[in-house]
């Protein structure tokens, strides 16, 4: 087990290189130049700038300056901010995980209940229900349901607020707007996979040795169904910790979804550099988090490996 | 028994924990609590950059910066022209505006207690101009004699630019030219003094780290400072006990907020979470009008929109051909179909300001755009133009529009090429467009802000356009020490250029906003800079009322 533990962290090192190299080839490939905007400045001063950053030099020149500042874990200075990078990260990272969280509480609590409901009553009207709500849960975009949770519940409900991020009650309509999409995509999985496993000879056997419905279900079925909800989960989660543009914009939510955005608009190579590190390492670690959950509920997993 | 008893008791503080923390979080950061206790809350569009006045360049941080520091000359509350003592006492200038002095307040102070002094705006200005340190807006202290060699690395010693500590408080300032309007321009936080004494303990003059304007290390010189700052989330301003005019300051601290979605920003507003807003837009005015006609303002601001023409073009360099492209515009349409902000029809670059008369040399005229493409002998069917827009909301149904016009007016087939921010700016940079829609804020009230920029080689004029007689009238207004004839000679300068046509006048800005009814003194100024020191919050009327 340790052994998969470590080759799957060596493998994560090697993505998370990859993913930082193709970023920084991209980004140096897109048109435009950070140092242009509506009021030009002189043309002295915009070749400081781009000495101070070295973006006078090649890009190999750059990428080994920047493999060398990353590995004292300077991420270098945000082009646009003039802030460390890994400072406003460490501003941003709190609240998009706290949305993370309680966006993926409200995915598993919502999504998995109603995909095993789903798939206990196949082909019944809950079923049809629960999964014509899970496709427009997967069909209406955050964009639209967030402006209407705003306008229809916080507007309406006193102690909650239509944008900003202040106490626990502001988390809740954007951990619910990101966390419904998730739910969606995480009942249809989860129906899917119960289905698979309801289908089996071992459960069909439990069945005729009596074994009462709801053991069934939790001790045998569940079991089984449940490993492809975890496979998603798990990266799912550290997408959702990263932040989402338009979930953290509509809620006035300080977080590192605008990041990405931000960055790639304004050419602030350095932020987008440093906001993609953390991205592919939380998804090295959902994965990794996913992996292990994997084999400890499914045996045969935990043999071969 | 005793158990229920418990058990409801328990109930009840879980109960009043409840509540207590509901109506805690109700009244947390809205209107209501924040105008009892004198807060004003803003919106402010984006996170600032830094709080270094010599360091940002945008409106978002010249909200901020402008209640943290004061420069010379302060802002009166409602008039554009006038000026108000502000770190200066009294100031006055030689005969032809060359030289001027300015004696600082004797108890003015940094928010840590230390004296402003001369040596801070020196030093501040050295700083600015510092070629090591690389300042943006460095241009902006250009008037000062010597300042521009200096910032280009062409003389090293400050000691020739014409900025002298005469003694602790009593600073002299000369000018590259006659500068009538100096006073307005030490509003402008470029020329704000900083804390020589907190920046050489954070790095130094020419260090970049961002260290000193951190809460807790900032320390400023106006009417608030710096109490929180909470990168992305807001930025809390309080009253400064030891600003020189602290009797006149009547709020107790400012919120800024940087709310970057306008429709977030409006929701705020209407939930009663905002005193004000950065802006309104567009598309909620009419909305807005209609429920909230008490707060909903459509200011006039210094800015100017046009269209830029590529001179360099092989087609635009047909004078007539720009001059049909331009009558062909019927901006009122514009203003009233799309934009619906109370803009004014530009006749031409320069708006309105104080003896300044606006030009009146583009206006909307079929016939006379169909005699200039007559004239131009362009055949409509030939030509292959492409109008350079943004990606933001609303630049594509501009751009639709004005397509629409010249293919009705004159024929001509015009394509979109919308692009993302920095490719747009940078393709008028390389000048790699034909048409391209633009705008310019004006950064103080002098015709000067706008008609700069044309000159040739200037980084902003972006069309290939030059015109020897243009720069001669410029030249003309800067050596002229009568203000009136200043301005006519201004004047003069920009009929050139619209009689030649690099740009095609469309609107006037005007600043679109939501405003509370408790605040208090904020009028509208050309700037938008209003200045918080004259702002109150009536402890009345605490909703926005439809």
């Amino acid at each position: 087990m340790l052994s998969t533990i470590l080759s799957r962290l060596g493998q994560g090192c090697i993505v998370v290189f990859l993913l930082l190299t193709v970023t920084f080839v991209l980004i140096r490939m897109m048109p435009g130049d950070p140092f242009v905007s509506d009021k030009a400045m002189p043309q002295h001063i915009k070749e400081q700038n781009e000495k101070r950053f070295k973006l006078n030099e090649s890009n190999l020149v750059q990428f080994g300056a920047y493999l060398t500042t990353l590995a004292q874990g300077d991420m270098g200075i945000s082009i646009t901010r003039e802030q460390p990078v890994t400072k406003i990260i460490k501003a941003s990272f709190p609240a998009s995980a706290i949305l993370g969280i309680a966006g993926i509480i409200i995915a598993v609590c919502v999504g998995v209940p109603a995909g095993i409901l789903s798939a206990l009553r196949k082909n019944s009207l809950i079923d049809y229900g629960t999964m014509i709500l899970a496709m427009l849960g997967i069909s209406v975009p955050s964009f639209v349901l967030a402006p209407v949770l705003a306008s229809s519940i916080a507007a309406n409900v006193p102690f909650l607020k239509v944008a900003g991020w202040g106490g626990p009650f502001d988390w809740f309509l954007p951990s619910l707007t990101l966390g419904l999409a998730t739910a969606a995509y995480l009942a249809r999985i989860t129906r899917g996979g119960m289905l698979d496993t309801l289908n089996q000879d071992f459960i069909r056997t439990a069945k005729a040795k009596g074994v009462p419905a709801l053991r069934v279900i939790i001790k045998h079925a569940l079991r089984g169904g449940i490993i492809p909800a975890v496979a998603y989960v798990g990266p799912a989660f550290a997408m959702l910790m990263t932040g989402s543009f338009i979930v953290e914009t509509i809620f006035q939510v300080p977080g590192m979804g605008q990041h990405f955005v931000n960055a790639t608009k304004e050419l602030d190579f350095f932020l987008l550099q440093g906001v993609v590190i953390v991205l592919g390492i939380l998804i090295v670690i959902g994965n990794l988090t996913a992996d292990i959950a994997l084999v400890a509920i499914n045996p045969r997993l935990r043999e071969s490996s | 028994m005793t158990f229920l008893r418990i058990h409801s008791l328990f109930t009840l503080l879980a109960i009043a924990a409840l509540s207590s923390l509901i109506s805690s979080c109700d009244r947390q950061n809205h209107v209501d609590e924040a105008t009892e206790n004198n807060i004003l809350i803003m919106g402010n569009s984006g996170e600032p950059a830094d709080l270094d006045p010599q360091v940002v360049t945008g409106v978002i941080e010249s909200n901020i910066i402008t209640a943290l520091f004061e420069g010379l000359c302060g802002q009166h509350p409602s008039s554009d022209g006038e000026h108000l003592p502000g770190a200066a006492v009294t100031w006055s200038a030689n005969e032809n505006f060359t030289v001027w002095t300015f004696k600082l307040q004797p108890n003015g102070k940094w928010s840590d207690g230390k004296p402003v002094t001369t040596e801070d705006f020196v030093y501040a200005y050295e700083r600015i101009l510092h070629p090591k340190f690389g300042a943006k807006y460095a241009s902006m202290l250009y008037y000062i004699k010597g300042a521009e060699d200096f910032n280009k690395g062409e003389a090293n010693d400050f000691s020739n630019v014409g900025v002298r500590a005469i003694d602790s408080h009593t600073l002299e300032i000369t000018m590259r030219a006659p500068i009538p309007f100096l006073p307005d321009l030490t509003k402008h936080y470029t020329w704000y003094p900083v804390p020589k004494h907190i920046i050489e303990k954070h790095g130094g003059m020419i260090a970049k780290n961002g260290e000193w304007t951190e809460a807790g290390n900032l320390v400023s010189n106006g009417a608030f400072t710096l109490s929180k700052w909470v990168l992305f989330d807001r930025i809390e301003c309080i009253k400064n006990p030891l600003y020189w005019d602290t009797s006149t300051v009547q709020l107790e601290g400012i919120n800024f907020l940087p709310i970057s979605n306008a429709y977030t920003e409006a929701r705020m507003f209407f939930n009663n979470q905002l005193h004000v807003t950065y802006t309104l837009a567009p598309e909620l005015i009419s909305y807005s009008k209609e429920k909230y006609p008490e707060n909903t303002k459509l200011d006039t601001y210094l800015g100017s929109n046009f269209l830029r023409l590529n001179v360099t073009n092989s087609q635009l360099k047909n004078i007539h051909l720009r001059k049909a492209l331009g009558h062909a515009v019927n901006s009122q349409a514009i203003i009233d179909n799309i934009l619906q902000g109370g803009q004014e029809q530009a006749t031409g670059l320069v708006p309105n300001m104080g003896e300044y008369q606006a030009a009146k040399e583009m206006f909307f005229d079929p016939e006379l755009a169909k005699d200039h493409l007559a004239k131009s002998g362009v055949n409509p069917a030939e030509l292959k133009l492409t109008l350079l827009t943004t990606d933001r909301e609303g630049a594509k149904v501009l751009a639709e529009a004005l397509q629409d016009m010249w293919r009705k007016t004159l024929g001509i087939t015009i394509n979109i090429r919308q692009s993302e921010w920095k490719s747009y700016q940078k393709a008028m940079s390389d000048l790699d467009y034909d048409i391209s829609t633009g705008g310019w804020i004006g950064d103080y009230p002098d015709p000067t802000t706008f008609l700069d920029m044309w000159k040739k080689g200037d980084g902003n004029n972006r069309t290939g356009w030059s015109s020897e007689e243009y720069e001669r009238l410029l030249g003309k207004a800067e050596l002229t020490e009568d203000p009136i004839q200043r301005i006519r000679a201004l004047e003069a300068a920009e009929k050139v250029l619209l009689g030649e046509t690099p740009i095609i006048p469309v609107y006037w800005y005007t600043q679109s906003y939501l405003k509370h009814k408790s605040l208090k003194g904020w009028h509208p100024l050309i700037l938008n800079n209003h200045p918080y020191k004259f702002i109150s919050l009536e402890k009345k009327n605490t909703t926005p009322e439809s």
